[in-house]
């Protein structure tokens, strides 16, 4: 047992940085303030920056590691990816993070289903940063339940018209494609009649408009189909096996949205906190309220990064990593809720501060408004646990009343 | 990245587990949790026969000589199996104790008996309800004789010696005291069974009168090298505790797979899914942090008392969820006697406050973060 890199890793690493430190420079300590920002809004604020940075690595083959030469990649191991994800950590670049849903999902969703002509015009120009993506599933009528969707396909000739609404979609508003799960026969059960296209997000018949969300940000979006035409070129996998088409994305989310969330906002920064107030009894951080906290915290922090450690090593000795890596967001979302709220607590009346005002530039009241919506993008809490009961435990289904009825003959409500 | 057990101590894990399942079920927990037995002697001499006692004492005190990592798996397993001997007392505090602060003498003395099974020893500090702390250790150690009390020693009963933390000088605090090994049956010492909650661990409470004892360590290191004893055990515990852990999750999942209940198996309601969803989560939890432990408890790492402590509250926690939850998706026929759901319970609740309770971990472990930070 150690935490030593391999001798080929160790030579990765030293690679990598070779390449970095001579297109970057190491970065000073980041505020837990700027990564709640971020999370906040998308990574929006320095997409020129963003695509820069992402051109560079695109051309070194540091794009997209696993992938192949030519693609962004090297045709590299999940590990080297995760070698060189550590070490451009510590360089003060832009965010990845616009690209991370089409690369993380769309674009492998369009390898595995798209012909050669679209992966020929689409892969580069999105590894290297150029276009950016989005996925257009969830809907006001479909959120957990995203087989529920009405958006609405319907053939017309070699083309398809579009007519609906998806809602909460991450970087719609930058986004140049993306890829649409609609509705295209409403007379079988639901999961039978979905189909997967995707499309041009510059086409005037889609219309995007941001979401102001409760924490005040804007990183998500509503977006309107209204006769949107698109070629049946455009079709990723058959009529009617839209769903199959988006579980191999959703099988992506998950491992592009789980991990690493939550900001800095951990038990170090609340006990930053700590060493700086004064609670009625002296200071915060010998508080034993306080510190009982820290070490809940603390253990549930450090279970994770070691969860981590232990995928990396079966990544790092070829295996398939087991289960546990798909507990990560579950643990981080409802902690950084307690924690904020908390740190806000020993704040006293001033934690109803924000901003320049608050204790920290307000990271915590920034995580404690964001907290919310961690708990529910990318699967609710509810949702995560029946993954977990359903496919790591193996526990039954529960029963669904729908599964065998016509789409247009289910009940609906709000 | 290797954070993991290597093949041969997986292959050492699964045959410990195998043998633990043929040769301690229930039933055999039962008869020492019924009866008044303080372990079962066929269990442990069968223990003592493939060496487990001596998994981490060195050859050259009749040990294995094999290591840390491989006695954390066995931990586990024999938390999972709830095995009802003295293991954790006799080679996790008595031996960790003797390799610590023991002399060359008393390493040969006492080591080569504990890896043939022939020594049961135990740890004493307790001398009354809340925090065990230097002011409160009041039993007195001079001139090679002790006297005072100890009460709720683990496996009290049937150790042949015990380590005991006590005062050996008006040095205030910690200064003052120093531990000390202690013959059971020797003269001077009267022994009392106490009641506890998890009768498969039967308590003892000790008087001593004047009993004859030799000196473990130096004057004034007593607390220390408790300290020391207990970051060790706290790693090892964890396994036993996330074997536990782990145990009541298989438990509760194949009872919410049989059974019905409004037409349908429990096992398909999102409220009994989700509790087991949790119970699963902190159980992986437990198990990084353990794993991180014995990383740090294997290599002699400084990190080992944080490390220890974030185990041990880590692998608490798992567990005392995991064994009242257990019972709770056995719904009422867990609150049986006949039922095992009370065996782990009790055993998660007896191994939360044996070495002392979360709330002196978990201030250990800040106390330990301030450290690492400041440094």
């Amino acid at each position: 047992m150690d935490f030593e890199d391999t001798p080929e890793e160790a030579a990765f690493r030293a690679e990598a940085n070779k390449w970095l430190s001579a297109n970057a420079k190491l970065r000073g300590a980041k505020k837990s303030a700027d990564d709640m920002a971020e999370m906040e809004n998308g990574a929006a604020a320095e997409m020129a920056a963003s695509k820069a940075w992402q051109k560079k690595k695109a051309e070194a083959g540091y794009a997209r590691i696993t992938w192949p030469k030519g693609q962004g990649g090297i045709g590299g191991t999940p590990m080297q990816s995760i070698i060189f994800g550590q070490e451009e950590a510590k360089y003060d670049v832009a965010s990845g993070g616009p690209f991370a849903i089409g690369l993380g999902m769309c674009i492998p969703t369009l390898m595995a289903y798209g012909d050669e002509a679209a992966k020929k015009r689409y892969v580069w120009p999105a590894v290297c940063g150029d276009e950016i993506w989005c996925q257009l599933f969830s809907e006001p009528a479909g959120g957990s339940d995203v087989a529920g969707l009405r958006t609405k396909a319907e053939r017309d000739g070699d083309e398809w018209v579009i007519n609906g609404q998806k809602i909460w979609t991450t970087g719609a508003q930058f986004s140049d494609y993306g890829i649409l799960l609609t509705r295209t026969d409403p007379n079988v059960p639901k999961h039978k009649g979905l189909t997967m296209f995707y499309i041009d997000m510059h086409d005037p018949a889609v219309e995007v408009r941001p979401i102001k969300q409760a924490s005040g940000g804007s990183g998500f979006n509503e977006v309107f189909f209204t006769n949107l035409r698109v070629k049946d070129s455009q079709r990723l996998g058959e009529v009617g096996q839209g769903w199959q088409v988006a579980l191999t994305t959703l099988m992506h989310e998950r491992l592009a949205v789980g991990g690493g969330q939550g900001g800095g906002l951990d038990e170090k920064a609340l006990m930053g906190l700590a060493r700086t107030l004064e609670l009625e009894d002296g200071p915060a951080i010998k508080n034993a309220s306080v510190r009982e906290r820290l070490a809940d915290w603390y253990v549930r922090s450090a279970g994770l990064k070691y969860t981590t450690y232990r995928t990396m090593t079966a990544l790092s000795q070829g295996k398939q990593p087991g289960p546990e890596a798909s507990i990560a967001k579950i643990v981080v979302a409802a902690k950084l809720q307690d924690l904020a709220a908390f740190a806000m607590e020993l704040e006293g009346e001033v934690g109803a501060l924000k901003g320049d005002d608050a204790p920290a530039a307000g990271a915590f009241q920034m995580g404690w408004m964001s907290a919310p919506g961690l708990r529910i993008a990318g699967g609710t809490d509810e949702i995560l646990r029946n993954i977990i009961a359903e496919r790591v435990l193996g526990l039954p289904q529960d029963v669904r009343v729908d599964k065998d009825v016509p789409f247009n003959k289910m009940p609906t409500g709000r | 990245m290797n954070f993991d057990f290597s093949d041969d101590q997986k292959l050492l894990k699964d045959q410990a587990r195998k043998f633990l399942t043929e040769k301690c079920t229930t039933k055999t927990v039962r008869k020492v949790f019924e009866g008044s037995d303080g372990y079962d002697a066929t269990l442990w001499k069968q223990i003592a026969d493939m060496g487990w006692m001596g998994t981490a004492i060195p050859e050259e005190h009749g040990g294995l000589g094999l290591g840390y990592l491989e006695l954390c798996v066995i931990a586990e397993e024999l938390g999972r199996a709830l095995a009802p001997v003295p293991f954790s007392s006799t080679v996790y505090l008595f031996a960790e104790a003797i390799m610590i602060a023991g002399s060359d003498e008393q390493k040969a003395k006492y080591l080569p008996k504990i890896a043939a099974g022939e020594l049961i020893g135990c740890f004493a500090r307790s001398e009354g309800p809340g925090a065990v702390t230097p002011k409160s250790t009041r039993a007195a150690f001079k001139g090679g004789t002790l006297t005072g009390k100890k009460l709720a020693v683990s496996d009290g009963m049937d150790a042949d010696f015990a380590v005991v933390l006590a005062r050996s000088s008006d040095e205030p605090g910690e200064r003052g005291l120093q531990l000390c090994v202690v013959d059971l049956k020797g003269k001077g010492v009267a022994r009392r069974a106490q009641d506890s909650i998890d009768p498969s661990r039967k308590h003892a409470e000790f008087t001593f009168n004047g009993a004859a004892a030799e000196a473990l360590g130096k004057p004034g290191e007593g607390w220390s090298n408790t300290s020391q004893v207990l970051d060790r055990a706290a790693v090892m515990t964890a396994f036993e505790q996330v074997g536990g852990a782990d145990a009541c999750l298989v438990m509760a999942k194949d009872y919410a797979m049989q059974r019905y209940a409004f037409g349908r198996l429990i096992a398909s309601y999102q409220a009994i899914k989700h509790k087991l969803a949790d119970m699963y989560v902190n159980t992986e939890l437990a198990r990084s942090n353990a794993y991180y432990g014995a990383w740090a408890l294997s290599t002699g790492a400084r990190e080992l008392p944080l490390a220890a402590a974030a185990a041990r509250v880590s692998a608490t926690q798992a567990f005392d969820y995991a064994s009242k939850e257990n019972t709770q998706t056995h719904g009422g026929i867990g609150f049986t006697w006949e039922m095992d759901c009370h065996l782990f319970y009790k055993r998660s609740r007896d191994l939360a406050l044996n070495l002392g309770p979360q709330r002196t971990w978990k201030d250990k472990l800040v106390t330990e973060l301030e450290l690492s930070n400041a440094a």
